[in-house]
């Protein structure tokens, strides 16, 4: 139970530490801070390589497989495609 | 799950990793540091993924490898094709994959607890699994019915019937009771077949996923900013739903982080139109489109027609120009003649800006990458509420391919559909130029007073040929 509770701290803590973070960047980088943002729910990534690689049922490292690729697509994509439109933003600064 | 070595270290790991995703959020703030903000973030990533390769006993290695390759190249090829008009089906896209594999991954882990735990599935890990299952599933389909609709798939309008809400409740409550089924009874089918198959999450699962289908389906074009925000949210909680699953910090403060940035996008981009969530979701915008007689009243005879010619004596003589781009630019693909134009002003000592609407295009923000791939700079890029109070200051205002944004009935008319959302007052400039197609409502299917104002001239015509028309002939006298 204590377990839960812990979890349950990171996700409050989280949600108040994004909003607090999140709401100070500007319109003109919302698209990129959108699909960045959508890399880092590929974060599920993390236990999909270990469902993948677990072997535990054929069915499980099936779903697994699926699940990996699906999220690499989703990290990979959403990092790549982020560069791309930030690499364009000119006057800055930079 | 076989662990190698001790949890401590890699929980150490993961909240170096979530660390490096905050920062890489606070490096988003400014254009000049968002560049590194992303390596940052992405840095984050592989952190997390390389130690949970390393510190976990994988049996099967080249699956996970496959996997990973075969990711890897599928997402490489569609960013480094991808135009930037196509920009919002592309996230969206990849926003679906990413509740999708949480939704896998939760009904996996479910899967193996009922293999080797003896069947046993505890409780707040079921509520979890049912969570994240539901919620991944909504963003699968959801997002994949957004990006068709955005690529032009599927159709743009919104598609309605008599009793949707209903058919729609009907399935949030399969999905809900399979879940709670799962919870409760997840021995019912007996052991066996309950550990092969945990049939409750799969009925789960496809209940959802149709349910994801039916949300996105009856919204319109106009209403895509909002529903690809909401989605982005809701992968996000999907990823911290599975992290609750897996027991797994890094899930669960990633996925909370995008799950509230995607919460304030929506809410700005409600905000924007003056419209509830509940409003954009269940309402069904731009239902009926203004008849002829009512646009005909306000435009017979009003009209006043320009060509570039006049535009560029128009412009000859500004000292402050304002652009408003809308999706129709994008559309034109009309971007880099409008930025050519801006910097030709620029160069000749005009004081040059451009306005841009919250939801403007497809995606929050979606004009200003558009604009910033045509090389405007940064600084020429203003917000509404930064715009508004230099219209009066302004001589000469291009709209070119928006219509609702500049809406003056926003203001004036209770009654409109549009009534209340925050608009850019245009007409308030010396002259104010639309470039349309056509005399066509807009989005909200209402006709706009402001193309008969008598500081208005229409230039009619497509966004790029005539922004490019412009440019040569601004090029010609100068």
């Amino acid at each position: 139970m204590s377990e839960i509770v812990t979890y349950l701290t990171f996700f409050v803590l989280a949600a108040f530490l994004g909003y607090s973070v999140i709401t100070k960047i500007p319109a003109t980088l919302h698209t990129p801070l959108m699909s960045g943002s959508n890399a880092i729910t590929g974060i599920t990534l993390v236990g999909a390589v270990v469902v993948a690689g677990s072997g535990s049922t054929t069915l499980a490292t099936a779903l697994g497989f699926v699940a990996v690729v699906m999220a690499t697509i989703n990290v990979v994509g959403g990092y790549l495609v982020s560069h791309f439109m930030l690499s364009d933003f000119h006057g800055g600064g930079d | 799950m076989v662990e190698v070595f001790s949890d401590t270290v890699l929980s150490t790991v993961y909240l170096v990793a979530a660390i490096l995703f905050i920062q890489g959020l606070r490096d988003m703030t400014h254009p000049r540091t968002a560049v590194r903000g992303n390596f940052t973030s992405a840095a984050g990533m592989f952190v997390a993924v390389a130690a949970t390769i390393v510190w976990f006993e994988i049996l099967q290695p080249w699956v996970m490898i496959a996997g990973l390759v075969v990711g890897t190249a599928i997402g490489v090829g569609l960013s480094v094709t991808v135009k930037m008009t196509e920009m919002p089906q592309l996230v969206g896209l990849f926003n679906g994959l990413g509740g999708g594999a949480s939704a896998l991954v939760a009904g996996a882990e479910v899967l193996q607890l009922g293999s080797t735990n003896g069947g046993v599935l505890p409780v707040d890990v079921g509520v979890a699994a049912a969570a994240s299952g539901i919620v991944g599933a909504v963003t699968f389909t959801g997002s994949m019915v957004a990006a068709g609709k955005l690529h032009g798939l599927i159709t743009g309008s919104a598609i309605r019937y008599n009793g949707e809400h209903v058919v729609k409740l009907a399935f949030l409550l399969v999905a809900m009771l399979s879940g709670l089924h799962m919870v409760v009874h997840p021995n019912l089918l007996g052991n066996s077949l309950q550990g092969a198959w945990i049939p409750s999450y799969w009925v789960l699962i496809v209940a959802a996923s149709a349910l994801g289908v039916l949300l996105v389906i009856p919204i319109g074009g106009a209403d895509m900013p909002v529903v690809i925000a909401l989605l982005n949210a809701y992968s996000g909680l999907a990823a911290a739903g599975t992290g609750f699953v897996l027991g797994n910090s890094a899930l669960i403060i990633a996925g909370t982080l995008v799950g509230a940035a995607g919460m304030i996008l929506t809410v700005i981009m409600c905000e924007s139109m003056n419209r509830s969530l509940s409003n954009v979701l269940f309402g069904g915008f731009g239902q009926e489109a203004a008849s002829t007689e009512e646009m005909d009243e306000i435009y017979e005879g009003n009209i006043t027609e320009t060509s570039p010619e006049e535009v560029e004596m128009l412009l000859d003589t500004a000292g402050r120009v304002v652009i408003v781009p809308g999706y129709g630019m994008a559309v034109a693909q009309a971007q880099h003649a409008v930025a050519e134009l801006a910097e030709l002003l620029d160069e000749n000592g005009v004081d040059v800006e451009f306005g841009i609407h919250p939801v403007a295009g497809r995606m929050p923000g979606h004009m200003n990458v558009l604009l910033a791939e045509a090389d405007v700079p940064y600084d020429m890029m203003k917000e509404l509420e930064v715009i508004n109070p230099t219209f009066s200051q302004t001589d000469v205002v291009i709209v070119t391919g928006s219509n609702d944004v500049v809406n003056p009935l926003a203001n004036t008319d209770d009654s409109s559909p549009i009534s209340g959302m925050p608009v850019l007052n245009v007409g308030e400039a010396g002259t104010v130029v639309v470039n349309k197609r056509s005399l066509s409502p807009g989005f909200s299917g209402i006709p706009n007073p402001l193309f008969a104002e008598d500081n208005c001239l229409m230039l009619f015509g497509d966004g790029q040929e005539m922004m490019q028309e412009c440019v040569s002939q601004y090029k010609e006298t100068h």
